[in-house]
């Protein structure tokens, strides 16, 4: 930030108060912003926004939520999906339990229940490393998902054990339409976009970066790196349980346990994988990959036409074939995920910008 | 003068074998001391001990006055220890100024709520660490790398990133682990003076350890020779030059 309280003597050299870099990033805020609240709600059809856009946007939340634990942090974790749950689960309850709660209110509040369960399993982390604390943030991934199966009470004693969407309503606004449930998610993610950026770039932020660098280095500076590193799991989760309530009410419309199994985070460390570590906008990328891809895939398919192909197992398994061959192709040419796309192409306005 | 730092009887082994057996000495305020001794003397082991990543099999430790068997890291820290690393030890994926910023780390006030939403002690905070950061980079000569992503840069300048980060939060103590490490004698040289403008101008106590041992006769004030974890001698380079333990133990062999 360009800081306008700098002493007298110093700001009669610098001449501009706003920097050219600080206006390019507004100019660029403000196209993000045109473009998500005025032309895509003005362009794209409800297939689009139901199938596509919405589950990318969502996707890609859930990739900037484990960013900040893996690619900020550097700890790890194979229980994103759980903490989803969490959250639509804590939304579930306290729209049927407290229906005067307004809509933010319920997002808050659902993202602070995932906040504490993710510092209870954010507790191994202070004793074990890697593949071992990775393996044991498994034990969120099963024991919610055998918490929200066995005790039908958190689905409002449902015979399938399933959830549905409340009527999504702000102000008055109805937001069950597929533009009201497109807007409901995009105000969403720019909130917490921001909110991202904010964490990335305070002490916090640094104090995380430098624990993945080198951790005892950060110890010996005094940086408390225990309380770091759960506040790293409660920030993660914390996202995840607002990104799991717009998976269950703003795109599919139900939810139940299996809904956030072993797969959803599996595909959540893709899109980071994909999409790069360390970076917020990358995680869009790895989204649209995990979301377009087996469209795409399906579409071709279908247009090749290939007679033993009319087997549906062996489309599917063909598709995973395929999907998995696309990721290590990735990962090997970019090692630093999609997002050096972004930083390339920064790079390359930047030059013409400047001869 | 006062001593700050003193140890009684610091005894450390790894798995049965002694790294440092039952070492007493004391490091003046404001005084530069050098540690030397050949590999395995158990040098590094000591400034682990003294700020806290190993912990004493026996022995105690009095820092500026508070007595302590074992400490942890952060505790250190925030009592004024500072430490560089032998080896590289950076937080190689962001820059000089950031690597700096962390330095400051232990005089962070400002909450979790409070940093990240950039309210109450906060905004007091991001002014006051810049502008100590700001300095200590101009200091040490680093102006112009700023901006740099620390893995980018040469050792000689990753080395001085190392001393800023340490030297930034003002510690009453610096430990420095073989600061010129893989230097050639003009680096050498200035990272020398370096180290005396640091003890001049902050009144930094700092302990040190070189092997260079033209260098450090220059540079220290006192000299604690150790071999195989015990103390060979201590006192004045002069003193410490011309005993003749320390010549058979040290300067008479070949590094």
């Amino acid at each position: 930030m360009a800081s306008i309280q700098d002493s007298a003597p110093d700001a009669a050299h610098v001449a501009p108060a706003v920097s050219t870099p600080a206006l390019m990033r507004l100019a660029l805020v403000a196209t993000g912003l045109v473009v998500a609240f005025g032309v895509v709600p003005a362009y794209a059809t409800d297939y689009w926004l139901s199938s596509i856009i919405i589950p990318t946007i969502v996707m890609g939340l859930a990739g900037i939520s484990l960013n900040l634990l893996q690619g900020y942090a550097g700890l790890v974790s194979l229980g994103s999906a759980a903490f989803m749950s969490v959250g639509v689960f804590s939304a579930y309850n306290l729209i049927l339990r407290a229906p005067d709660l307004p809509l933010p209110g319920v997002f808050v509040l659902a993202g602070l229940i995932a906040a504490a369960v993710g510092v209870v399993f954010g507790l191994p982390a202070l004793r074990i490393k890697g593949f071992y604390l990775a393996a044991s943030t498994l034990g969120a991934q099963f024991f919610f998902q055998w918490l929200f199966t066995n005790y039908p009470w958190f689905s409002n004693n449902s015979q399938s054990l399933t959830i549905s969407a409340p009527r999504l309503e702000f102000l008055g606004y109805d937001l069950q339409s597929p533009h009201g449930r497109y807007l409901l998610v995009v105000s969403v993610t720019a909130l917490l976009i921001g909110l991202a950026f904010l964490v990335v770039r305070s002490r916090l932020g640094r104090e995380w970066m430098a624990i993945r660098d080198m951790e005892t280095a950060a110890s010996v500076l005094g940086i408390r790196v225990a309380r770091r590193k759960l506040e790293a799991y409660a920030v993660s989760s914390f996202f995840l349980g607002i990104t799991g309530v717009l998976w269950g009410f703003a795109y599919l419309g139900t939810a139940d346990a299996h809904t956030y199994n072993l797969d959803k985070s599996f595909q959540i460390l893709f899109i980071v994988l994909i999409g790069g570590t360390a970076t917020i906008f990358g995680n869009f990328l790895g989204a649209a990959f995990i979301v377009l891809t087996p469209i795409v895939l399906d579409h071709l398919v279908l247009a090749s036409n290939v007679a033993y192909l009319s087997d549906q197992g062996a489309i599917t398994n063909l598709q995973r074939v395929i999907f998995g061959a696309i990721i290590i192709f990735i990962l090997i040419k970019e090692p630093d995920g999609l997002s050096a796309w972004i930083r390339r192409g920064v790079e390359a306005i930047r030059g013409r910008l400047a001869s | 003068m006062a001593a700050l730092l003193e140890l009684h009887d610091v005894s450390l082994s790894f798995r049965g074998v002694t790294a440092i057996d039952a070492l007493s000495f004391s490091v003046e305020q404001g005084s530069i001391c050098a540690l030397i001794g050949p590999n395995g003397a158990g040098k590094s082991s000591l400034l682990n001990v003294i700020n806290g990543v190993y912990r004493a099999d026996s022995g105690d430790i009095v820092f500026d006055g508070v007595r302590f068997e074992a400490i942890r890291p952060g505790k250190a820290a925030r009592l004024g220890i500072g430490r560089t690393f032998q080896h590289n030890a950076l937080f190689r994926r962001l820059s000089v100024r950031e690597n700096v910023l962390a330095g400051l780390s232990r005089l962070g006030q400002a909450s979790f709520i409070e940093t990240i939403f950039r309210v109450g002690r906060d905004a007091a905070e991001r002014r006051t660490f810049a502008a100590r950061a700001d300095r200590v980079i101009a200091f040490l000569g680093l102006e112009a790398h700023r901006d740099r992503i620390v893995s980018t840069l040469p050792y000689g300048v990753q080395k001085r990133v190392d001393l800023a980060r340490a030297l930034v939060s003002e510690p009453k103590l610096l430990l420095l682990d073989e600061p010129m490490a893989g230097m050639n004698q003009d680096e050498k040289a200035e990272m020398s003076r370096i180290i005396s403008e640091v003890n001049r101008t902050f009144g930094t106590t700092i302990v040190l350890i070189e092997h260079d041992v033209g260098i450090v006769l220059g540079l220290a004030r006192h000299i604690v020779v150790l071999d195989y974890g015990r103390k060979v001698a201590d006192g004045a380079p002069d003193q410490v030059r011309d005993d003749p333990e320390v010549i058979a133990a040290y300067l008479g062999t070949v590094h």
